[in-house]
């Protein structure tokens, strides 16, 4: 065969495996409720269509080759590690399982089913997230752990312990009922909304692997809006991400300048991801049934507006704003609350909102200490806003926004 | 407990000290170290010459060698160290992650040792 084949080869795996990976592990531990098994099994299956396929062709099903390979190492697994009576019903499940041929594009019950068990109130609420992009997307501990800024031997010890959790703890694989959906659902849309803000937050616009993260959330809650229909705040969710995603090429400059949002080149916004987003939020409207994300998602769609208006509702954004501290008063929150108070009615009223907030919460939080130095500069209280822009700067992670503060600081 | 913040540099990074007390760079290196003054983490630090000022010493079988330059022969050298008081490897990710050492350098984060240098042991 020859190297082009092979590369082709080669780039059909990378592809089946990112585009299946969480429905075949889905698919394989809704059956044993054993994710870690899952996960060896259709690593094992991947290590062999890298050696199978070039030699004898890609199959015409792939995803169906990966299911049934990894399913027979499963069925192995079980035996060699349990007692042979107590598997035998899931052994019988497996076996009975065929593949179906359309399984591909099927609806994703069982992908629904795993989001459910990774989010689930019995698992520590920290875990939400790393365990959805592990089993899910199917990415690495090392990389999760970057992202979420701890040790990869400690977030790797920590999956493990999450996924024994799952499989000895009696946590079932069931989308739950309609009553327990609502609660159920928002820690899945919490975890999925992390996600998102990791793949935002990871030098923004600059790495590829960032983008990658919020395009897979932005995927998982379109799963869900065709899933669970006629959930309001899914449909807020996903509208909240689109705005967001919609703003990507516009954030940095060309020379790689962080640009705040008020000042973005509305031209450089995506017009299909806000009609989209606006989409699904008056979807979401008319069922009545307000929330967090659809609050978070129409003040996003009020800085949408800047793109037709040439300016910014701040009046209304005040008042989701108020909305969103009555659910729950996160310190983000608060700070983008003083801030939209202080574009509505002066620096002085915003300054009077972030005193009020709790001072030994904010000591080092940084979105707090850059709004504080903004608003003392345009009170002309310039030898205090430096000492603030001090404080942001030192705070700051990310390159771009430092030099940011710096020049404003000046 | 206590951690210690290990600067590396790449020569890039090195030559940047010689800019203009006003430089943008540097003011960012300052702002980070009132960032971990206001916070309460401070403990001390201090940081160290050029690589090239670097003399290296080892006795092997009695005979004493010196060799010039620092001990690894790698891009990126140590240029310095913080040392914080803090609760966690976790805070002291978030503090590493801050630095401003982190965005072009890197930043090893090592416990201090105070049992080790009770019995004795290294500094």
């Amino acid at each position: 065969m020859n190297d082009i084949h092979q590369e082709d080869t080669q780039r059909t795996i990378e592809r089946v495996a990112r585009e299946s990976y969480g429905r075949l592990v889905a698919y394989l531990s809704v059956h044993t409720h054993d994710i870690a098994a899952a996960e060896d099994a259709l690593s094992e299956a991947l290590m062999s269509a890298l050696t199978n396929w070039p030699r004898d062709g890609v199959p015409q099903n792939p995803e169906a080759w990966l299911m049934t390979t990894a399913r027979h190492t499963i069925i192995d697994l079980i035996r060699h590690h349990r007692v042979v009576a107590e598997s035998e019903p899931t052994l019988q499940l497996l076996r009975e399982n065929t593949m179906e041929p359309g399984f591909s594009t099927q609806f994703p019950d069982d992908l629904l089913k795993l989001l459910f068990v990774c989010a689930h109130p019995a698992i520590d609420a920290t875990m939400h997230t790393p365990l959805m992009l592990q089993t899910v997307l199917g990415l690495d501990a090392a990389r999760i752990a970057g992202a979420f800024l701890i040790s990869p031997k400690t977030m790797g010890q920590r999956l493990v312990r999450a996924k024994t959790k799952i499989r000895s703890g009696g946590i079932q694989f069931e989308i739950p009922d309609r009553g327990d959906l609502p609660g159920r659902l928002d820690a899945v849309l919490e975890a999925i909304y992390a996600a998102f803000g990791i793949g935002w937050d990871d030098l923004v616009g600059v790495d590829q692997r960032g983008q990658d993260l919020a395009e897979e959330a932005i995927w998982l809650a379109r799963v869900l809006v065709q899933s669970i229909p006629g959930e309001a705040e899914v449909l807020g969710l996903l509208a909240l991400m689109l705005h967001c995603e919609a703003r990507r090429a516009a954030r940095r400059s060309h020379d790689g300048r962080y640009v705040p949002l008020s000042e973005q080149d509305p031209k450089l916004w995506s017009l299909s991801l806000i009609e989209e987003a606006e989409h699904h939020l008056a979807t979401a409207a008319k069922l009545g049934r307000p929330g967090r994300f659809q609050l978070e998602a129409a003040i996003q769609s009020i800085h949408a507006e800047r793109g037709r208006t040439g300016r910014i509702e701040w009046t209304a954004i005040v008042e989701f704003y108020e909305q969103l501290n009555r659910i729950t008063p996160t310190l983000g929150r608060q700070a983008a609350y003083a801030a939209a108070v202080g574009e509505t009615y002066g620096a002085e009223k915003g300054l009077a909102v972030l005193d009020a907030i709790d001072q030994d919460a904010v000591s080092t939080y940084q979105p707090y200490w850059a709004a504080r130095a903004h608003f003392l500069q345009r009170l002309g209280r310039t030898s205090q806003a430096s000492s603030a822009y001090d404080r942001a700067i030192g705070l700051a992670e990310d390159a771009a926004i430092r030099e940011f503060l710096i020049r404003k600081r000046g | 407990m206590q951690f210690a913040l290990l600067i590396y540099h790449s020569p890039e990074e090195f030559d940047m000290r010689k800019k203009d007390y006003g430089d943008p760079h540097l003011g960012a290196w300052r702002a980070y170290y009132k960032a971990l003054v206001d916070a309460g983490v401070y403990v001390g630090s201090d940081a160290l010459e050029v690589p090239e000022a670097a003399t290296t010493v080892r006795l092997r079988e009695g005979k004493r060698r010196v060799q010039d330059g620092p001990f690894a022969e790698t891009k990126e050298q140590l240029a310095g160290f913080i040392v914080l008081e803090l609760p966690s490897l976790d805070s002291a990710l978030e503090w590493a992650a801050r630095c401003p050492g982190a965005s072009r350098g890197a930043v090893e984060i090592r416990p201090l040792a105070p049992e080790a240098k009770r019995r004795g042991f290294t500094g």
